[in-house]
């Protein structure tokens, strides 16, 4: 059967018969699965904010979230509050976690709209602890993370994640060199909100101190690093008025 | 006779060295640049382009008859991206932390020239079966390249190979850092995975000499 390819009308036929094919396939399988992936990010949220406060699996240098099973367990026994704050109230959520931070900030830069600050209270051997999730911009794409403060608002836990940075550069963001040396940082200096810098002029790069406000960064990922730091100064600053209250 | 012919075999061992797509034929180099800084993400990465030029190549293979030349590249780019997001989609309902590791490859996979060099070059022109050898056959010279410029890139430039300390500790001053040996910072940055390449092909040509063009 000689068929003329070259001719425009069998063309354009070709070419819309290949958009709707491939069309209808994809958005069959993405709805068809699209519960199923719902899930594993909600149970995603979950491991992450646990992995922050120190509920997690690690050995030596891996990164072990607990496992499936019993995320839904463990998240109930060891989140102990789960917070909305708007303005100067907090209010009890039990779905402060589903909240989607992208859609709040968006929806923020619109004046009249108050926006939602999820906060989760930990509470780990006795010892309370406020996970904070914030979210920002890496080179490529979007990084998101938790952070564990204690209520001295002394850095106890964090966990990175991003979209789409460099492979085995930016992307180590995740790993555990460099999320571990967050840990004991302070962000307050006095009465004054410092943040904690991602630094490539870092003279400790033992990470000793804990009050230079500063971590060591990672060689060939110096956008990513100043994107994480500028997320933990923007996002960590709204909460600031709440978390001040804990330790008076 | 094994199960392949002497022909069928020659799809899948020229590609390896003589024919190789990133020394010979300089495709691909974008993401040999960028993610061979770890061991680990070039072997990610070349069981990710292993995966989609087999089956893409097979799938191009069979539509070549029906492919009108006038939008073949763009019919091409788009059997690469629906291969990737349906792959990517299984993976995030099926193997949510796989698709995590996965997920930044993306991108560099739909973009990656070898997998459309081999459809415009090969794949519109034979049959399925060579097509999916050819595939293979490209997919492992690409992955050679990436294995060795990861290794000595995480090697020189971090003192360890997928993620293990195999030269001793940096900061503790372990090991040969011991003796004053220092990493290497510039080993991550592209540069030096374009050098390291040029070290690669420049052996290659001066063991063989065939493959150096008269001018």
């Amino acid at each position: 059967m000689a068929k003329n390819t070259e001719s425009n009308v069998y063309t354009v036929l070709f070419a819309t018969g290949m958009v709707l094919v491939v069309g209808a396939l994809l958005a069959f399988l993405a709805s068809s699965l699209k519960d199923k992936i719902a899930e594993n990010k909600r149970i995603e949220k979950q491991q992450n904010i646990l992995y922050a406060m120190g509920i997690n699996e690690n050995d030596e240098s891996s990164v072990e979230f607990v496992s499936k099973n019993i995320v839904g367990e463990e998240f109930n026994k060891y989140i102990t509050k789960q917070l909305v704050i708007t303005g100067a109230n907090a209010v009890e959520n039990d779905e402060a976690y589903l909240i989607d931070l992208k859609k709040e900030s968006a929806l923020a830069k619109n004046n009249n709209y108050q926006r939602r600050l999820p906060l989760f209270v930990g509470n780990k051997d006795g010892k309370e602890s406020y996970i904070v999730p914030v979210r920002g911009k890496g080179l490529w794409d979007a990084i998101w993370g938790y952070i564990a403060l204690d209520n001295q608002l002394v850095i106890q836990g964090v966990y990175f994640d991003h979209a789409g940075e460099t492979p085995g550069l930016g992307s180590n963001i995740k790993e555990r060199f460099f999320m571990d040396d967050f840990i004991g940082e302070h962000i307050m200096d006095g009465d004054t909100f410092k943040g904690v810098a991602v630094s490539k002029s870092n003279a400790d790069p033992k990470n000793i101190r804990k009050t230079d406000f500063a971590v060591d960064a990672i060689s060939g990922s110096t956008i990513t690093g100043d994107g994480l730091a500028a997320m933990l100064k923007k996002d960590l600053r709204m909460y600031l008025p709440y978390l001040k209250t804990l330790n008076q | 006779m094994g199960l392949l012919s002497k022909k069928d075999l020659k799809l899948i061992t020229d590609p390896l060295a003589d024919n190789n797509p990133i020394t010979i034929q300089v495709l691909g180099i974008c993401s040999a640049l960028a993610i061979t800084a770890e061991l680990k993400a070039s072997i990610v990465m070349s069981v990710a382009v292993l995966f989609v030029m087999g089956l893409g190549n097979v799938v191009i293979s069979l539509m070549r008859n029906i492919i009108p030349s006038k939008i073949r590249i763009i019919v091409q780019l788009i059997v690469v991206a629906t291969l990737v997001i349906i792959v990517d989609l299984v993976l995030k309902a099926f193997a949510y932390e796989l698709s995590k590791t996965l997920s930044v490859f993306v991108g560099l996979i739909i973009t990656n020239c070898i997998i459309m060099g081999r459809f415009e070059a090969f794949a519109l022109a034979n049959g399925p079966w060579k097509s999916f050898l050819d595939g293979i056959g490209n997919a492992l010279g690409y992955a050679v390249i990436l294995v060795i410029v990861g290794f000595f890139r995480e090697l020189l430039g971090s003192g360890t190979l997928l993620g293990i300390k195999v030269l001793g500790d940096p900061i503790e001053k372990t090991g040969v850092y011991a003796y004053g040996y220092e990493n290497n910072g510039f080993m991550l940055l592209a540069p030096m995975a374009l050098i390291t390449v040029g070290i690669i092909i420049w052996v290659q040509r001066s063991r063989n000499e065939a493959l150096i063009e008269d001018n």
